[in-house]
């Protein structure tokens, strides 16, 4: 409504100042041929009297000119010479006047508008002159002019509304679509999407962009209900575990042979699944993009060395060889602990699983906008069906059961290559595993 | 030492004022975050603990206040926020150290006494460090025992110089790898203890008493 009344503003304002330029200008111009008119017979009577102002209206009145009007009286208002029988009675000053012409063989037009415009002049002496024109030409254009707007603004009138009418009704339309969609899955349908024209109009963008929204909350809802399910089931067997065991010393007559070792060794367990819990969580929390603290360059080179050190104990122990090594500085964007964390995960994982004798090589590199940390061990690697499995939460391998390990090193990884706008390969090293951490150079 | 645990849960709150004063602390408790507020600016502590949830005044805006009234008493919050960005708002805030929850308690032990330690009135960096027949020379960065010097390679001077200066406290690992490695996650397997394993290679082996001990349940400890 507010924008219909506004459309017609200004188009009122727009023809106002039409019909002002057209039938106003035409108007003034009239009085500005009268005034000058007047002007040079008041120079001819200056010059010559009366005889020679008679003169010169008797021969503008003898000119035939369509809208002229003249006349010259003697004092005592009998016309002297001119194209007008009598003087008007309006006319009794001087100035600007407006009368109706009923001579010249043609009716008023009986309008109520004044047919003639002049100016009336006395001069000294007594006689009266009388300059104008006859407006009724002006007056019908002015007249046809108004008639024109008129039907212009009742046309557009009634335009805009109908085109408002079409318009309300087809945006109300797009947005009940939205609104539907919308209830639906508020009413627990997930998969429903608002319907996409093919105009590629802001309806349809927005169309899109909420759909994909909507595709995002699905994922995150889903993977979800995947964390939960996954927590309550390999939760489940270490708490179960532990239950067990206490339940167990409980039940000895005379207590549990050594008390102290069943409480550490309960802790202990407790420890490993607190252990869990908080390696779950921190998963949640970089795939969730939770937290936007803003990425700072970190050199990947220098933390594969870090992680190398850290880790050169373990492998020395297990008698696997352990290196390292960088083309040069390797600089991504992104949170240094987590990435910290992915590269201590991949080179965890190779370490432990290399028999001894074995080689774990870290090696960090950048190619065409590329930066890859690239962990290779020569153990048993993984089978290529089992790739994609392995990196969801708490998959394992069968044969890898034996060994510590929640089964979420892998899961954090990927979360953190995706954080970062990477992905996490694993490949074969033939033998071993090569993990590679694709990311996007700084 | 004299420790301020300011908590809501009365249970959780119990237990830890339990096992903090079986380690031979005094240990006072607030309930909600004015009543924290009172006894922290109103009493001497060596170190507070403060949850960061809590009723009338929440654990980072009272330590907000203390800090710029110019109290500068060690603090350790608890939280069950985890993330990076809460553990630095809560350093931010004000806070020493951050620890979240759930927690072992041997974890925030060893953590509060370390605090403790960090801010004894009257230290100035020391130059050399002694425990036992042990001896650190922190300027040469040279290592000996019982007069035979040590062979350390950095990181095990670093590794072994953090054990010392929390010598009688139990270190566990978290802390070790926060301390000395700088990293703030939870390792996955037992990458410290290797560590500590080659450590006690040099340090203890060949020498007597053994000085680097196992805390079962919680993590070393070095001890003359």
């Amino acid at each position: 409504m507010l924008y219909l009344g506004l459309f017609l503003a200004s188009v009122l304002l727009v023809l106002w100042m039409v019909y002002w330029s057209t039938a106003g200008f035409v108007t003034g111009q009239a009085d500005e041929e009268i005034k000058s008119e007047v002007r040079t017979l008041l120079e001819r009577w200056q010059l010559g009297g009366v005889g020679a102002l008679a003169a010169a209206v008797a021969e503008r009145s003898a000119r035939g000119d369509a809208d002229g009007i003249y006349l010259l009286t003697l004092p005592t208002a009998t016309p002297l010479t001119g194209n007008l029988s009598s003087w008007p009675p309006e006319a009794s000053s001087d100035g600007w006047v407006t009368f109706d012409v009923r001579e010249r063989g043609v009716d008023g037009d009986g309008s109520g508008k004044a047919d003639a415009r002049a100016i009336a002049a006395t001069l000294p002496g007594g006689f009266r002159l009388l300059v104008g024109r006859d407006m009724r030409d002006v007056d019908a254009y002015a007249d046809r002019l108004e008639a024109v707007i008129g039907w212009s603004l009742a046309l557009t009138l009634a335009l805009g509304v109908l085109g408002g009418m079409f318009m309300s009704r087809a945006m109300l339309r797009r947005l009940e679509d939205v609104n539907r969609t919308a209830r639906a899955i508020g009413a627990g349908e997930l998969a429903q999407r608002v319907p996409v024209g093919s105009g590629g109009d802001e309806f349809d963008r927005l169309a899109t962009t909420i759909n994909t929204m909507l595709d995002r909350i699905q994922d995150l809802l889903s993977g979800m209900r995947h964390v939960s399910q996954g927590i309550a089931h390999d939760l489940r067997t270490p708490l179960t575990r532990l239950r067990a065991r206490l339940e167990l010393a409980l039940m000895e007559e005379q207590g549990p042979a050594d008390p102290r070792a069943v409480l550490e060794e309960a802790v202990e367990e407790v420890d490993r699944l607190l252990a869990t819990f908080r390696a779950l969580l921190s998963i949640a929390e970089v795939e969730s993009g939770a937290g936007q603290e803003p990425a700072i360059p970190v050199r990947l080179d220098e933390l594969a060395r870090r992680v190398a050190e850290l880790y050169e104990p373990a492998a020395e122990i297990q008698g696997v060889a352990l290196s390292v090594e960088a083309a040069g500085p390797v600089t991504v964007m992104g949170n240094e602990q987590l990435l910290a964390q992915a590269l201590a995960n991949l080179t965890d994982n190779a370490v432990k699983y290399t028999p001894a004798g074995g080689r774990v090589a870290i090696a960090v590199s950048a190619e065409s906008g590329r930066a890859l940390a690239i962990v290779a061990d020569s153990g048993p690697g993984i089978p290529t069906e089992e790739r994609e499995r392995v990196v969801k939460r708490f998959a394992r391998l069968e044969r890898d059961q034996a060994l510590p390990g929640s089964g979420l090193g892998l899961s954090l990884v990927e979360a953190v290559a995706h954080r970062h706008g990477g992905r996490l390969r694993l490949e074969d090293n033939a033998p071993g595993l090569r993990a590679v951490l694709d990311l996007p150079v700084a | 030492m004299k420790i301020l645990v300011i908590e809501d849960d009365i249970q959780a709150a119990a237990y830890m004022a339990k096992g903090l004063r079986e380690a031979g602390h005094v240990v006072d408790h607030a309930r909600d975050g004015t009543e924290g507020l009172f006894l922290a600016g109103s009493e001497h502590y060596d170190v507070l603990v403060v949850d960061r949830m809590l009723p009338g005044r929440d654990g980072l805006s009272l330590l907000g206040v203390l800090r710029a009234t110019g109290n500068d008493t060690p603090a350790l919050v608890l939280s069950a926020l985890g993330s990076v960005e809460d553990r630095v708002k809560g350093l931010r805030a004000g806070g020493d150290d951050y620890l979240t929850k759930p927690y072992a308690f041997s974890e925030l032990l060893a953590r509060l006494e370390n605090l403790g330690r960090r801010r004894a009135p009257g230290q100035q960096a020391p130059t050399r460090l002694a425990v036992g027949g042990l001896e650190l020379d922190l300027l040469a960065r040279t290592a000996s025992r019982d007069g035979r010097p040590i062979e350390l390679q950095p990181r095990e001077f670093q590794l072994l110089e953090f054990l010392m200066r929390n010598a009688g406290s139990v270190v566990t690992r978290t802390m070790l790898l926060e301390q000395v490695w700088n990293y703030h996650f939870d390792p996955q397997t037992n990458v410290i203890d290797v560590h500590i394993a080659r450590l006690r290679q040099k340090v203890d082996k060949g020498f007597d008493p053994p000085m680097i001990h196992t805390v079962r349940g919680a993590g070393y400890m070095l001890r003359g």
